[in-house]
């Protein structure tokens, strides 16, 4: 019971997590077709902005700062980037982002060095909030929850009640038609990339001190929000967001089965014996795996509903 | 203006003179190929160890290099990945150099045994040693040893032996958390052997292998090791598998030691902090407050001259008693033939830096040399990566307490 509390609440953590780095994710993804690889990149550079500031002004400044500058070199990489490979169709657009990856985790490399950085916890944040079974559940975790859902809540006001809202949403799921009606399809397409760099930068800010802020973080977060981007489907902000929780909920609880499938099979009387690849496969404890299940999900759902959860178009 | 163009002229023969005696002098150099990560995730460490090459080349080229001559040390990307290090080392026996090092991954290293091997076999005329300086795994000189390796770093179960002689008399539970690759297998496997030999008290409360670098929230893990009762923590986990783990038991208020292999490896004193104070431990070649606590001002005054120009600590000792026994080896051989070097080396002993004896085993071609456990604390003259913590040597595992035996069965060559 007190591991299924305390899994809960740290897996439901790690999806507000994955939520505000895949929520930006898939409103690119879904309005400009692009799957933006370098969209991992932006919250390692929000995570070492972040420590350089918060060197010189503190942590709450960076809180604002970081995300914001990483909201303009979002912007900077749609209009002098992005808007001019558009022209030659998707792949390169693909591939532009692809070798952005490559240099900004080079430049990263050469600004700050290739050694992970002492970005810590602020003092204020730095006591258990509550203990839970003798566990304690760190306050800078309750931090996090409330920034992501502060975010959720935002983004959710942003979209339903305002007027800016309605022309995202409606480039979402119709582009060409909001293009036809006269609007300024570009300069959507632009606030659209700056605002999601700018959740991936807030999601580094608070992520860079609850992991560690190394060259490395990039490439262990990005395959796991595309995994999420998919799951929950184009166009969906709400698939988005259950995608990000049962990813987190399924990494945090896969830790603490020790069970394997021929532990399922055992009441059935099939009992696995022997040497054979099979029985090894079988007799995998799900601990031992558990970081591959969203990957395993992921293939599962194209498999049987290409739009994701609640995804409107097919991916 | 004529004195201006005069002088123009002068300079302009004096820079032609220094480029073209630089390709002679690079010929009078014993060229020294290094294959490793020098891009990629995993670049920090080639990238450190190259740095470290050069300060102890100035030193071993200042004490007289070998035959004269100076050493010097050529760098190959291997991106870790086994097959870029094959092609390096065909770049490299293609420029005849006749000594290969490589110090990080054991998958690599295993290619590189076997790449080495078939490639001697196959050219008796242009042969090439392969120095072992950092892939841990214990098959490389026990089944899958080979003639033409030499490996100058304790192998895991040298560690793993040093490990639990190290661990403190009143920890009677621990729990084993190793990352599921090679190496983390092979920890796992020594580990639990050694403890069965010398500890037979110690009750092993949980066993577990996690996916290698994927983890990104360990407090399930620090549930799960709380649950079980364990008073420590022993695991092979480095870089961000490790700071995540510890870094987690701190948030969620665990109080365990870690008892680690490898949290000094570079990067991690930064990563942790804090958070490892007196209950962090390691299993480490060298660090800088041994010559401290040896009182030895020679090798002080050695790792203290790294510490002037980076942020970084030496604890690379075996890196200099292999050039140094490289170096003896060549002088002994009369040439940098692979063969005849490869013969010296066998059985030769030296003195590592702060005076304690190692030899260079013949049957497996195994550095047998010391290790030592120290535990992460503030009362340190040099503290690690300025971090004001640095690591207190608890337990000095000597040569003796390591030679361990081998099962290997080297085919030798025809000399």
């Amino acid at each position: 019971m007190e591991t299924v509390l305390i899994s809960v609440l740290n897996g439901l953590v790690y999806g507000m997590l994955l939520f505000m780095l895949a929520s930006g994710l898939t409103l690119i993804f879904s309005m400009m077709g692009v799957l933006n690889f370098a969209h991992a990149s932006i919250y390692m550079l929000g995570a070492y902005l972040a420590f350089t500031i918060s060197q010189v002004l503190g942590f709450f400044p960076a809180l604002i700062i970081a995300p914001i500058l990483c909201g303009l070199i979002g912007a900077a990489i749609e209009v002098w980037g992005l808007r001019r490979v558009h022209h030659n169709g998707h792949i390169a657009e693909l591939l532009f982002t692809f070798g952005l990856v490559f240099i900004i985790g080079r430049l990263v490399q050469m600004t700050w060095g290739m050694l992970p950085m002492a970005y810590r916890v602020p003092h204020v944040l730095d006591f258990p909030l509550f203990v839970l079974y003798g566990v304690n559940f760190p306050a800078y975790r309750g931090f996090m929850l409330l920034v992501s859902a502060a975010m959720l809540l935002g983004t959710w006001l942003l979209l339903k009640k305002t007027r800016v809202g309605l022309i995202i949403q409606a480039a979402l799921t119709h582009p060409n038609m909001v293009g036809a009606l006269g609007h300024n399809v570009p300069r959507v397409f632009t606030t659209v990339f700056a605002g999601g760099c700018l959740l991936a930068g807030l999601a580094g800010v608070i992520g860079g001190n609850y992991q560690t802020t190394e060259p490395g973080m990039a490439d262990s977060m990005g395959p796991i929000v595309f995994v999420v981007v998919v799951f929950g489907g184009l166009g969906s902000l709400a698939g988005c967001f259950l995608a990000s929780i049962i990813m987190g909920m399924i990494q945090t609880f896969a830790v603490v089965i020790d069970y394997s499938v021929a532990d399922l099979l055992r009441p059935v009387g099939v009992v696995l014996t022997g040497d054979t690849l099979l029985t090894e496969v079988l007799t995998v404890p799900v601990a031992r795996i558990g970081a591959l299940l969203p990957f395993v999900m992921m293939v599962t759902i194209l498999f049987f509903r290409p739009r994701g959860l609640m995804g409107t178009r097919d991916t | 203006m004529t004195s201006l163009i005069r002088r123009c002229c002068f300079a302009f023969v004096a820079l032609s003179l220094v480029i073209m005696a630089l390709p002679v002098m690079a010929q009078e150099t014993i060229k020294v190929a290094y294959v490793d990560p020098l891009s990629g995730p995993f670049a920090s460490g080639g990238d450190e160890f190259l740095k470290v090459f050069g300060y102890i080349l100035a030193k071993v080229n200042a004490d007289g290099g070998a035959l004269g001559k100076k050493f010097e040390v050529v760098p190959f990307d291997d991106k870790l990945q086994p097959a870029e290090a094959l092609i390096a080392l065909k770049n490299i026996t293609d420029q005849n150099i006749p000594f290969v090092m490589q110090c990080t991954g054991s998958n690599v290293g295993s290619a590189l045994v076997d790449g080495v091997s078939k490639h001697n076999a196959r050219n008796p005329d242009n042969r090439i040693l392969y120095l072992n300086c950092g892939a841990l795994a214990t098959e490389l000189t026990n089944e899958q040893c080979d003639f033409w390796q030499f490996r100058f770093t304790g192998n895991v179960e040298m560690r793993a032996a040093a490990r639990i002689k190290a661990l403190p008399k009143d920890v009677t539970k621990v729990y084993l958390l190793n990352q599921d690759y090679l190496f983390g297998q092979s920890v796992q496997h020594d580990t639990r052997k050694w403890l069965a030999k010398l500890r037979p008290d110690i009750q092993v409360v949980g066993d577990e292998l996690m996916p290698f670098g994927k983890v990104q929230d360990f407090s399930s893990y620090i549930a799960k090791i709380k649950a079980s009762g364990a008073q420590s923590v022993i695991t092979g986990n480095y870089n961000r598998d490790l700071n995540l783990l510890i870094k987690a038991a701190v948030d969620n208020g665990l109080n365990v030691r870690f008892d680690t292999y490898l949290a000094h490896l570079i990067g991690g004193p930064t990563a942790i902090g804090a958070a490892g104070e007196n209950r962090l431990s390691t299993i480490t070649e060298f660090d800088p407050n041994v010559p401290v606590e040896l009182h030895k001002p020679d090798a002080e005054a050695f790792t203290a001259g790294w510490r002037t120009s980076h942020d970084t600590d030496f604890s690379e000792i075996p890196f200099l008693t292999m050039f140094q026994m490289l170096a003896k080896a060549i002088d002994k051989a009369g040439s940098t033939d692979a063969l005849k070097v490869a013969l010296a080396l066998e059985d030769m002993k030296a003195t590592d830096m702060v005076g304690f004896p190692v030899q260079m085993r013949k049957e497996d071609h195994q550095l047998l040399m010391p290790y030592y456990a120290a535990t992460f604390s503030k009362n340190v003259k040099y503290d690690a990566e300025k971090t004001g913590f640095g690591w207190k040597t608890d337990f000095i595992a000597t040569t003796e307490d390591l030679t361990l035996p081998t099962i290997c069965k080297m085919k030798r060559p025809a000399s």
